[in-house]
């Protein structure tokens, strides 16, 4: 798998997030060394990942098409989700209230992205041209993500 | 995708049994739902998860929102999962302080009153 580098575009809809997933899933199940545990911590974060990239393009009405790209590398298995709907700062997320507090449950949204850094070993945002694009890092050969 | 709901009475409470994958594209079908079974009335509701091959944010939203709307309603959402792979989404964001969470659905029918959840 190593060097290998697979790109899928999906319409920015709720019901490819699936596929987009599923594709990814497939590609890191391919690598022996992930075990089955992580993969399922990849999907998970590939998921929301392309969740946020859809609903930045339904925020900005853009019609085009969210890009996934997985790359293999010898170490780690990188997957870039890129949106071309302006994106999203997710350091400008609301900072949600402690979980034993009543007014915790105000919040239906934004655990998308503590998922994410939970998830995988390495993630960053960074704006492009068009949106902003996530590049999630699973380490292989590694049994879990490093204590946050 | 497929997502299954189905609902039944035991003793009190209304078990609404997901199966299928919760996301993006079928946490609408979910929550309108659980809006539903408010709506009819019922307000202690047990929320079966053992059928869920994946469960993403939008899901737990869901059950936030319904948890939310039954407590304002003097009521509850009990949840029975015991896949870790699952299990391990509500650890990561703190929700397993939140809800009460089962191992069957026997064990929340009787934590619901006055048992003791799993975790």
């Amino acid at each position: 798998m190593a060097g290998e580098v697979i790109e899928l575009e999906i319409p920015a809809r709720a019901e490819f997030v699936a596929l987009a997933r599923l594709v990814v899933a497939a590609l890191a199940a391919s690598d022996s060394t992930l075990p089955d545990e992580r993969i399922d911590d990849l999907k998970l974060a590939v998921s929301e990942a392309c969740t946020n990239a859809i609903e930045a393009h339904d925020a900005a009405g853009s019609a085009e098409r969210v890009l996934v790209r997985c790359q293999a590398g010898a170490d780690s298995l990188e997957v870039y989700v890129e949106d071309r709907g302006h994106g999203f700062d997710p350091s400008e997320l609301p900072d949600h209230p402690p979980v034993t507090d009543p007014d915790r449950l105000k919040f239906e949204r934004g655990l998308g992205i503590p998922l994410i850094r939970a998830l995988v070993d390495e993630v960053d945002f960074s704006p492009t041209a068009q949106g902003t694009s996530v590049r999630l890092v699973m380490r292989l050969g590694v049994n879990g993500s490093e204590p946050t | 995708m497929d997502l299954g709901l189905d609902v039944e009475e035991r003793d009190g409470f209304a078990v609404l049994s997901v199966r299928g994958e919760v996301d993006v594209y079928t946490a609408p079908r979910f929550r309108e739902r659980l809006i539903e079974l408010v709506t009819e009335g019922k307000h202690k509701i047990i929320v079966d998860l053992e059928g869920v091959d994946f469960l993403d944010s939008t899901g737990l939203g869901v059950l936030v929102g319904g948890l939310k709307r039954l407590r304002s309603h003097d009521g509850d959402l009990l949840l029975v999962c015991t896949q870790s792979r699952i299990l391990k989404v509500f650890e990561i964001t703190g929700l397993t302080k939140v809800f009460s969470i089962f191992d069957s659905v026997d064990a929340a029918v009787g934590g619901g009153s006055g048992g003791a959840p799993t975790t």
